[in-house]
């Protein structure tokens, strides 16, 4: 080996990409100039700028974990039928843009030969945000990949229609840490079980002092378990987070029948209409059951179902329920009320029904 | 679920290629093989397509396989990075270990994933996307996510030893890592003024301007926890930045929206009074909005909140004024440890038009995790220092006044010592003074 070749490259610190090198000419031309928007049909959003340009834009769902025979036949459909660029949302749609309106079909046409589908715009139920899971996370309760397939194999028409009162985000999350986000609807592991403690490598692996203090509930004190440095777990008080798992692996939380999944609603970031809102608890319990999870299906569509008939135009999930009330939320998807929907964290008290507002 | 047949099977999502290049035996993978049934496209075709390639794929989805099966995962964490970096990279090894004490899965025991930074509005060319997949392909297991939910492009599956291989290739044509760990991590912003009409911002330039401003934040992890910058163009915030970033940028204006009554009529004669009554006026959050005898509409603009959704509804004739500037938020994050917190309104409005402007949001960043790096304690994101702090310390810490806009309501607990008061009355009118 040459000098040379043995001395390390010094990496160029360039930071974040100029967008601007790999963005769609009409974009540039038109950077700041746009002036409104309509959606000729499901999965295609027109553009008008003041300049007096338009620009289609073709939303394609995609499997968001892409290996080169897809990228290539992607590429491939967009160089031979769009312009040669490409921009992905945050919940890994493709969005191909067009200049010349007459494109637009024969490129839907053969994003669907190859299997693709075209939607997400609008009033629909968009791609689900997705985590790592199994495939590739150190801590994760369930898979993530397989969970949004089987949802979307689930909600397919819904992706590719714009039938829903408003737009429906959908997340999923494989452990509590809640990679996945806020949704109107998310799908989030919830361990029912403390840890289970591996004594014999604590010493060796965790530090323990940090251990101790990442525990949101102080359930986790020093001990000496068979003459060796350990921690353990006061179980009366452990919630079963499992936020010491990760700083310790010996202190396994997953568990194949213990590790359920909850299901949380009415989550937004936008500000239309009511501010932001966080999810709610609504249903845990649910097993977590691969290879399709059915159970987590069923009540996701039953949610859905009831969400189309009863809210009103623009209203997403969280604005509806704030409108009819958690009593008819409960009553029309038949889902169980119990002890563990009232919340008992710091704040709690701002979530209960200070007024005799009540809903006969 | 029913599947359609493809017209060209070999150019289609479900192609799974007879040949096999890889030398290694598949797995058995009942599991996995159930998620290649219905409609939306399957990574596991995907996945089976990479292990026809190579033997790493083939025994990650023997691993994955497993995972199904036992209902647990099996990859623990290390220490893997880079040549001058100390973060970027999400090292995996297999737990999964036979009586012998060896891999059962050894071709994928070492599946290390990079995190790199995606061009800011997650624009590609084509011929970008080719060559990072075949970058990829050269030194990894072929399969990258579009993108982590950070933001980044996430490369998964390679060893120790490719990851700087591939890293060197893909930085000399210009990508460069994210963040992994207590530092500051990769930034997202919307589509924005690139191809929206609600912007209010040009996000790519705020976007690149702070994270740029913080690489070695981002390269050499040193802080209590992570910190992230979101950029949103408009109050839609598409890019959930109150609930997900330390510091969320996001898009507004000060002066009149634009009203284009022309517009308005065509809209109410298009779709009836009472849908313009139910779906837009009825659903403003300030009752700001009236719709008048002739079909045109009265805005309160003093009472207008900027939630957006009379914009989105009425898109044509409804649009942003021409004032505009960004709301700055601070300490959105999820659960871990104190419980969800939104990010709060520390600076009502900045305006955002000479580069004066952009170095005074870059100094408020460097005041904010400055001060969140002395003070927090380790494994204490920003919002949780607050928390524990109170607002007024914060702000006192990073030298911005309060403003009313910063809260929902004044205080309802008397238990609060107020013996300065006059002075601290007499700043506040020395501020109106000044304008």
């Amino acid at each position: 080996m040459s000098e040379q070749a043995a001395q390390p490259r010094s990496p160029t610190e360039s930071g974040c990409p100029d967008g601007f090198q790999y963005m769609h000419p009409a974009y540039i031309k038109n950077y700041g100039q746009w002036a409104y928007h309509d959606r000729p049909r499901p999965g295609v959003l027109h553009h008008v700028s003041k300049t007096g340009d338009e620009v289609w834009t073709v939303r394609v769902g995609t499997q968001r974990q892409l290996g080169p025979y897809e990228i290539n036949l992607l590429c491939d459909i967009i160089d031979k039928y769009a312009d040669g660029y490409v921009r992905f949302t945050i919940r890994s749609n493709m969005e191909v843009s067009v200049t010349d309106e007459k494109k637009v079909a024969p490129l839907i046409q053969a994003f669907e030969d190859a299997g693709y589908p075209i939607g997400g715009t609008g009033n629909s139920v968009t791609m689900i945000s997705h985590t790592q899971g199994w495939l590739h996370c150190d801590i994760p309760g369930t898979d993530a990949s397989g969970v949004v397939k089987s949802l979307m194999d689930e909600l397919y028409d819904e992706f590719v229609n714009e039938q829903m009162p408003n737009r429906v985000h959908i997340t999923t999350s494989c452990c509590q840490i809640n990679c996945g986000g806020q949704g109107d609807i998310a799908i989030n592991v919830q361990h029912t079980k403390p840890p289970k403690i591996n004594h014999d490598l604590v010493a060796n692996v965790c530090e323990r002092p940090s251990v101790v203090a990442r525990c949101p509930v102080a359930a986790i004190r020093p001990a000496m378990v068979n003459g060796k440095p350990s921690l353990e777990v006061d179980e009366k008080k452990c919630i079963c987070c499992g936020a010491c798992f990760p700083p310790c692996p010996p202190m396994q939380i997953n568990d194949p029948v213990n590790s359920k999944i909850a299901i949380w609603v009415g989550g937004k970031h936008s500000y239309a209409r009511s501010k932001p809102m966080f999810h709610k608890l609504v249903a845990a319990g649910v097993p977590n059951n691969p290879p399709r999870w059915p159970e987590v299906a069923e009540i996701v569509k039953k949610i859905l179902r009831v969400y189309k008939e009863d809210a009103q135009n623009w209203e997403r999930v969280g604005d509806w329920v704030e409108r009819i009330g958690w009593p008819r939320f409960f009553e029309l998807t038949e889902l169980p009320f119990t002890k563990f929907h009232i919340d008992n964290w710091t704040g709690a008290r701002n979530s209960l029904n200070a007024s005799a507002h009540i809903r006969f | 679920m029913a599947q359609q047949t493809p017209k060209n099977p070999e150019k289609h999502c479900t192609y799974v290629p007879k040949q096999k290049k890889s030398t290694k035996p598949y797995h058995n993978t009942p599991m996995l093989n159930e998620l290649e049934k219905g409609p939306w496209p399957s990574f596991v075709h995907g996945l089976k397509r990479l292990a026809a390639e190579n033997n790493m794929m083939v025994d990650l989805m023997g691993q994955l396989e497993h995972s199904y099966k036992t209902r647990l995962g099996y990859w623990k964490g290390g220490t893997v990075s880079v040549f001058g970096y100390g973060g970027g990279i999400i090292p995996r090894f297999t737990e999964l270990m036979g009586s012998d004490g060896k891999a059962m899965f050894p071709e994928s025991k070492e599946f290390h994933t990079l995190r790199v930074q995606p061009p800011a509005g997650n624009h590609y060319t084509t011929a970008m996307l080719r060559q990072l997949s075949n970058s990829w392909n050269k030194y990894g297991s072929g399969l990258i996510a579009f993108h982590g939910q950070t933001g980044n492009i996430m490369f998964i599956g390679t060893t120790t030893k490719n990851t700087q291989h591939f890293f060197d290739e893909i930085n000399e044509y210009g990508f460069d890592l994210g963040g992994a760990g207590p530092c500051v991590r990769t930034s997202m912003s919307c589509v924005g003024s690139a191809r929206c009409e609600q912007s209010c911002a040009n996000e790519q330039k705020i976007h690149r301007l702070l994270v740029n401003n913080f690489i070695d934040d981002m390269h050499r992890p040193a802080l209590p926890y992570k910190f992230k910058f979101k950029v949103s163009g408009c109050p839609n915030d598409c890019m959930n930045s109150i609930q997900r970033s330390d510091f969320s940028v996001i898009g507004t204006w000060r002066d009149d929206m634009k009203v284009d009554q022309k517009e308005v009529k065509a809209f109410v004669a298009k779709k009836g009074r009472k849908y313009v009554v139910d779906s837009v006026i009825s659903k403003c959050p300030t009752n700001a909005l009236s719709l008048n005898d002739d079909d045109t509409l009265s805005v309160d603009n003093r009472n207008c909140v900027r939630c957006m959704h009379c914009l989105n509804v009425m898109n044509k004739a409804l649009s942003p004024g021409d004032d505009k500037g960004v709301t700055i938020l601070i300490g959105g994050k999820r659960t871990l440890k104190i419980g969800d917190t939104m990010g709060t309104v520390i600076v009502p409005f900045m305006k955002l038009e000479t580069e004066e402007d952009y170095e005074q949001l870059k100094e408020m960043a460097e005041n904010v995790i400055d001060f969140w790096a002395e003070n927090a304690l380790e494994h204490e994101r920003c919002g949780e220092t607050i928390d524990r702090i109170g607002l007024v310390n914060f702000l006192e810490g990073i030298g911005v006044d309060v403003d009313p806009n910063m809260i929902n309501n004044p205080r309802v607990s008397s238990y609060v010592r107020t013996d300065t008061w006059d002075e601290e009355a007499e700043k506040w009118k020395e501020r109106k003074a000044a304008g």
